[in-house]
């Protein structure tokens, strides 16, 4: 196996996961920015997104239009989330709000346990990206290229919506300050309950296309929340550009770690992470710590 | 205060005649009440009393769990059982908590959670430390010659330890040192001004802290006789920051309610339908939304002791 290529290789995958991570940490990121909320349960949406689907695929035999549906389907139930249990918690301290979502987790995690049962199920690649491809004479599946440029593509549009244009100044004003930003008459609670739709629906958007690689499964939620946070923080909180940078470094660093240190491979993003606050405490991109 | 001690010495009386009037199934599942008792109540006086709210809390549990494991094979004492297991956890949290404590806020929790995160994948792929399988046939101490297995004995090994963690940390938070932590939780600034050293403070009770939930580890170690990856994982911290919360932040005596009902409705939902988990995160829900401030809160008629 010569050296170049199969690094390649595995930067490639590195940053599928990345990118995967990326549509994963934004939601988390903006709704921490803005509502001043850790949501234990942002992973859940991924799984949410990951089962919605598999059943659509399973119903319509069609992926592009799980890929497009369920998201949408997770964004409902993100929005009736945010407008039933987190909207009384606003005034609250982060015990409350750790508290209800830790909640969430459970009862998501036995919902999904209840409609499709607990067994692993693998989400069928879509068949025109069964193959794979020689680029730079790495063989990559082709499925995981279509997760790179299709990620990379929603999250240049997540940029231009939230730096370019009008919605996306509000977004930016509200996760700066909320309050000044309702005063500005601003319907400030509807800003809230879109964000938290949006990024509910990035993390199903990012379940769905992370099925037929890593299949779905109920704790799948909780694990992958980990990861997600650990980009959140070394991309500084509340940062669209960290949460870009974040999920590419971690997602290099996991994918690496796996190849080169088998033995340590899940301590690598830790390392890099301590690292990283070693010399930023506040993350790549995160304003300066009060 | 003797109302208080008499109260503690009454329960502590009933809880070691538990065994005499109960079937196995109770009193393993008061035991495990216990032990997680402790490990919430160690965490609160991170939480309630010095306002740290940590969710790495279940390395030194594990750590506790792990050390007591490895040990425990090669000697049945004390120092085993509960000294070596004690020293580890202290340790580790003097280094996490020397990192953890200069953040605050929510890059503490997740300092801390990445902390603990660490810790599970070391142990999920040490082979010498059974990877994702964990230690099993962890051996119960012999004390004093006391037979380990007997359960009468373990019982009131088990309820000694347990009552003297209570009382020692009983003992801390009403300490002028105890003190000092209310006035950081309240105001770090202002305590700082006043010529604390706050930084000492807070990292002598996050060292007290991780060595009263290292001890919880290694007795949970001992009780169910193994130890595994999950006990380092990020939702077991979660689990003992839902009892403290439950019961209500502040309140040592709170931390063990809520230990007492997050067990008993986990073991009763569990036993009625497979939907344990469905019921119990609703019943969380349901508790933020319209009980915040936990059951003492409510008992209390009052919302919050300090939230």
């Amino acid at each position: 196996m010569a050296f170049l290529p199969d690094v390649f290789g595995q930067a490639l995958n590195g940053l599928a996961y990345g990118v995967l991570l990326f549509l994963l940490s934004v939601g988390l990121t903006l709704i921490f920015g803005m509502l001043d909320v850790v949501n234990l349960a942002h992973g859940s949406y991924y799984m949410l997104g990951a089962y919605a689907g598999l059943t659509l695929i399973a119903v319509t035999g069609n992926f592009w239009l799980a890929l497009l549906v369920a998201p949408a389907a997770v964004a409902l139930i993100g929005a009736g989330i945010e407008r039933t249990c987190l909207r009384p918690l606003y005034r609250r301290g982060p015990l409350d709000q750790v508290l209800l979502t830790f909640g969430l987790i459970y009862v998501f995690e036995d919902l999904v346990k209840w409609i499709w049962s607990g067994r692993i199920r693998s989400i069928p690649t879509p068949a025109l990206f069964s193959g794979s491809v020689t680029v730079f004479g790495a063989t990559i599946p082709s499925y995981r290229l279509f997760v790179i440029v299709f990620g990379l593509a929603i999250a240049v549009a997540v940029w231009a919506l939230i730096e370019k244009t009008r919605l996306g100044a509000i977004i930016r004003a509200g996760v700066f300050d909320s309050e000044m930003t309702a005063g500005m008459g601003i319907n400030i609670d509807r800003v809230f309950t879109g964000v938290f739709a949006f990024g509910a629906a990035l993390a199903g958007l990012s379940g769905v296309i992370a099925g037929p690689i890593q299949s779905a499964y109920p704790p799948m939620g909780a694990s992958i929340l980990v990861p997600a946070l650990i980009v959140v923080v070394v991309g500084g909180l509340g940062s669209l550009k960290g949460s870009l940078a974040g999920s590419l470094i971690i997602g290099q660093a996991e994918t690496f770690g796996k190849v080169w240190l088998p033995g340590a491979s899940m301590l690598m993003i830790y390392v890099v992470m301590a690292l990283i606050l070693l010399f930023r405490p506040q993350g790549l991109f995160g304003r300066a710590l009060k | 205060m003797i109302p208080r001690a008499l109260g503690f010495a009454a329960l502590v009386a009933i809880v070691a005649a538990f065994p005499l009037f109960a079937g196995n199934y109770p009193v393993k599942l008061l035991q495990e009440i216990l032990i997680w008792g402790i490990f919430a109540m160690s965490l609160d006086l991170l939480m309630g009393y010095a306002g740290m709210v940590s969710f790495g809390h279940s390395a030194f549990f594990g750590i506790g769990g792990y050390v007591a494991a490895l040990a425990l094979v090669k000697s049945s004492g004390l120092v085993s059982a509960l000294l070596l297991p004690a020293l580890a956890a202290a340790a580790a949290a003097l280094v996490i908590g020397f990192f953890s404590i200069r953040v605050s806020g929510v890059y503490f929790i997740m300092l801390t959670l990445a902390f603990s995160q660490m810790f599970y994948a070391v142990a999920f792929q040490a082979a010498w430390l059974g990877a994702e399988d964990g230690l099993v046939g962890v051996p119960r101490p012999s004390v004093l010659g006391w037979s380990p297995a007997s359960p009468a004995a373990f019982h009131a090994y088990l309820l000694v330890i347990v009552a003297l963690s209570t009382l020692f940390l009983w003992r801390i938070v009403r300490s002028p040192f105890g003190h000092v932590l209310r006035g950081i939780h309240d105001n770090e600034g202002r305590m700082q001004a006043v010529g604390y050293p706050v930084n000492r403070y807070k990292l002598l009770a996050f060292v007290i802290g991780g060595t009263v939930a290292g001890v919880a580890g290694s007795l949970y170690a001992q009780l169910v006789g193994s130890i595994s990856p999950d006990a380092f994982l990020w939702t077991t911290s979660g689990e003992a920051l839902l009892m403290v919360i439950i019961g209500g932040t502040g309140t040592l005596g709170g931390s063990m309610l809520g230990a007492a009902a997050f067990i008993l409705l986990q073991s009763m939902v569990s036993s009625y339908t497979e939907r344990w988990m469905l019921i119990l995160g609703l019943t969380f829900v349901l508790l933020v939304l319209f009980a915040p401030g936990g059951i003492l809160g409510v008992l209390r008629g009052r919302v919050g002791i300090r939230s």
